[in-house]
């Protein structure tokens, strides 16, 4: 996903020369070499120095630029928050402040490369819209709508590598602000974001053998979230799945029961998140998940699928 | 169009004038309100006004190509009483500073007429206005950036990120100021943290071109900056004094925030009016 974010920003900024990108010290995976090789005045890398990786993307927008701050999601929101509160949320800026790896992705390094917590907190913020695309093709669209939006500032949550194209027969297109189904049934719908998207086609392949018909929907901006989308599918579905790599506070679960508890919903609604926990595991990304209890077995026994 | 040169001129006795001026309308808008950071705006009075009646170039319709951002925010008082008097802000903006139906508070808002930037929270201008330099040059527009910074602000590590990455991209277009009044919450910087000095030193070690005024002179920061060398950012350490011009606020620390009670507000425009009659003999 990085490789083809970094394609996609390559593209747009051979079209726009405000676009910028500021760096802390991150490898230049992927067509950010490129970018750095052919627009060096535009690749600005701070070093190991993300106060002023926001504050200097604050700086360009006040310009008119269109910057993007990008390293390891951790340090790209928590490390700089009060420059993302301020210099960003507070002034409005089109900049986009990019996750790289979110969640536990970072699954060998431990809590301190871990974002549990960054759609609650980047989402707390007024302003801030969140953006988690589910595959690269929806990076690759995500992208390209931060590189022109000039709404205000994104958090634009990315996997790694390696991530596999699931929407290439969604139903759906990608549109910032809306709930994309990659497929559409009646019976049973999961709502999930980012990365994981693949346990939840997994999940859904299993309701299938059962011989239900299974939504699965990519919710893919978590802010603003698609209310009206979340209040369709809660009524449209006897069974609603939420399933996300974050904390079980303020992310999409939360949001789902407190839109279904408004609209007093009538469906079956379960929710699977991570830990309230730091968790001293290691070993593969699917391995924390799974510590976490974000395991498509382990969820499939308690949904009956 | 605007005048490309530089200034090789600057009227002194024209700066004490308005700078008198300054502090007796900021004297005068303490009494509307219970604090206003009025020591802080004290200190670097001639430092802003210097920026913006004798650095900035101006066009014909009054606007700059330049960019004035007050990284301490704390000290906006002298900001908005010159956009006042350069017709930016108008008088019931100021009449209004802090009231419910107003729209300047105590710390500079991004949208408001003259405003480039919201600041407040300390470490976050110089940053800001590196990206803005880095702008300035990507659009290959000839846009200078003055900020002015608290000496307290340089405590923080952001400030020194900023530092680091102004003089590694060689932003010959940066202009900083530190209103070095040595004074904080707390008390004396020179001795809450004696290593803080020598300033300019650690400015010149971080590749910054660097020099060192009295901060209320303003001929001398005038001839500090438009006589630069130029090539790499450039950092004034204008030593000033907090609370400046009014005998009973200078180096006491109350005077960050608080405003005078109405006996010290007789008092202290008393001590501006005297000055004012000294500087106009003095001229005269």
């Amino acid at each position: 996903m990085r490789n083809t974010f970094s394609e996609a920003l390559y593209k747009a900024a051979t079209n726009n020369p405000d676009i910028y990108i500021v760096v802390a010290d991150i490898s230049p995976a992927g067509s950010m070499g490129k970018f750095r090789d052919q627009y060096p005045d535009r690749f600005i890398n701070v070093g190991v120095a993300e106060q002023s990786m926001i504050g200097i993307c604050a700086g360009l927008a006040l310009k008119g630029c269109q910057p993007f701050a990008y390293t390891i999601a951790t340090f790209s929101l928590y490390r700089p928050f009060e420059m993302v509160r301020d210099d960003l949320c507070y002034q409005n800026l089109p900049v986009t402040v990019v996750g790289m790896g979110a969640g536990v992705i970072y699954s060998t390094l431990g809590g301190t490369h871990h974002t549990q917590e960054d759609i609650a907190i980047a989402g707390a913020l007024p302003n801030m819209q969140i953006i988690a695309p589910c595959d690269p093709a929806e990076c690759t669209e995500a992208t390209a709508h931060c590189a022109t939006q000039k709404s205000g500032p994104v958090y634009l949550r990315l996997g790694k590598a390696g991530e596999p194209n699931f929407t290439d027969k969604a139903v759906d297109p990608w549109v910032f602000g809306r709930l994309r189904y990659i497929k559409r049934g009646t019976d049973v719908c999961i709502l999930t974001y980012g990365v994981i998207m693949p346990k939840a086609m997994q999940l859904a392949a299993l309701f299938e053998a059962k011989g239900k018909s299974v939504s699965v929907v990519s919710c893919h901006t978590l802010k603003p979230l698609d209310v009206d989308g979340i209040r369709d599918a809660l009524r449209r579905h006897t069974h609603v799945i939420v399933m996300e790599e974050h904390a079980p506070q303020g992310g999409l679960a939360p949001q789902t029961k407190q839109i279904a508890w408004d609209m007093q919903a009538r469906c079956r609604l379960d929710t699977f998140t991570l830990q309230d926990a730091f968790i001293h595991n290691y070993g593969s990304h699917d391995d924390l998940l799974a510590a976490h209890g974000l395991e498509v077995g382990a969820i499939a026994q308690q949904v009956g699928a | 169009m605007h005048d490309m040169t530089r200034r090789n001129f600057f009227d002194a006795a024209a700066a004490r004038a308005r700078c008198l001026q300054y502090r007796k309308r900021i004297l005068d808008i303490s009494q509307q309100v219970q604090a206003l950071h009025i020591g802080s705006a004290y200190s670097c009075t001639e430092i802003v006004d210097t920026i913006y009646h004798g650095l900035m170039r101006r066009n014909l319709d009054g606007t700059s190509p330049d960019t004035f951002l007050m990284s301490k925010g704390h000290g906006c008082m002298i900001l908005y009483v010159i956009l006042e008097d350069m017709g930016v802000l108008s008088r019931e903006d100021l009449d209004l500073y802090c009231k419910p139906n107003g729209r300047l508070g105590c710390h500079p808002d991004y949208g408001n007429p003259g405003i480039e930037a919201s600041t407040g929270a300390l470490g976050h201008g110089l940053s800001m206005a590196v990206g803005m330099a880095l702008a300035e040059r990507g659009h290959k527009t000839s846009g200078t950036i003055y900020t002015v910074l608290s000496d307290g602000e340089v405590q923080e590590g952001s400030t020194w990120e900023a530092v680091l990455m102004a003089s590694s991209l060689g932003l010959s277009n940066l202009v900083a100021f530190i209103d070095n009044n040595d004074f904080q919450s707390l008390g004396r910087t020179s001795e809450t943290h004696p290593t803080f000095y020598p300033l300019a030193e650690k400015f010149q070690a971080f590749g910054w071109e660097c020099a060192e005024v009295d901060g209320h002179d303003a001929a001398a920061v005038f001839a500090a900056v438009s006589g630069r060398q130029g090539g790499r950012p450039f950092m004034l350490v204008g030593k000033t004094t907090k609370g400046k011009g009014i005998s009973y606020m200078e180096n006491v620390p109350i005077w960050h925030y608080r405003s005078p009670s109405p006996q010290e507000y007789v008092q202290g425009k008393q001590e501006l009016e005297a000055a004012a009659v000294a500087t106009i003999g003095a001229a005269s």
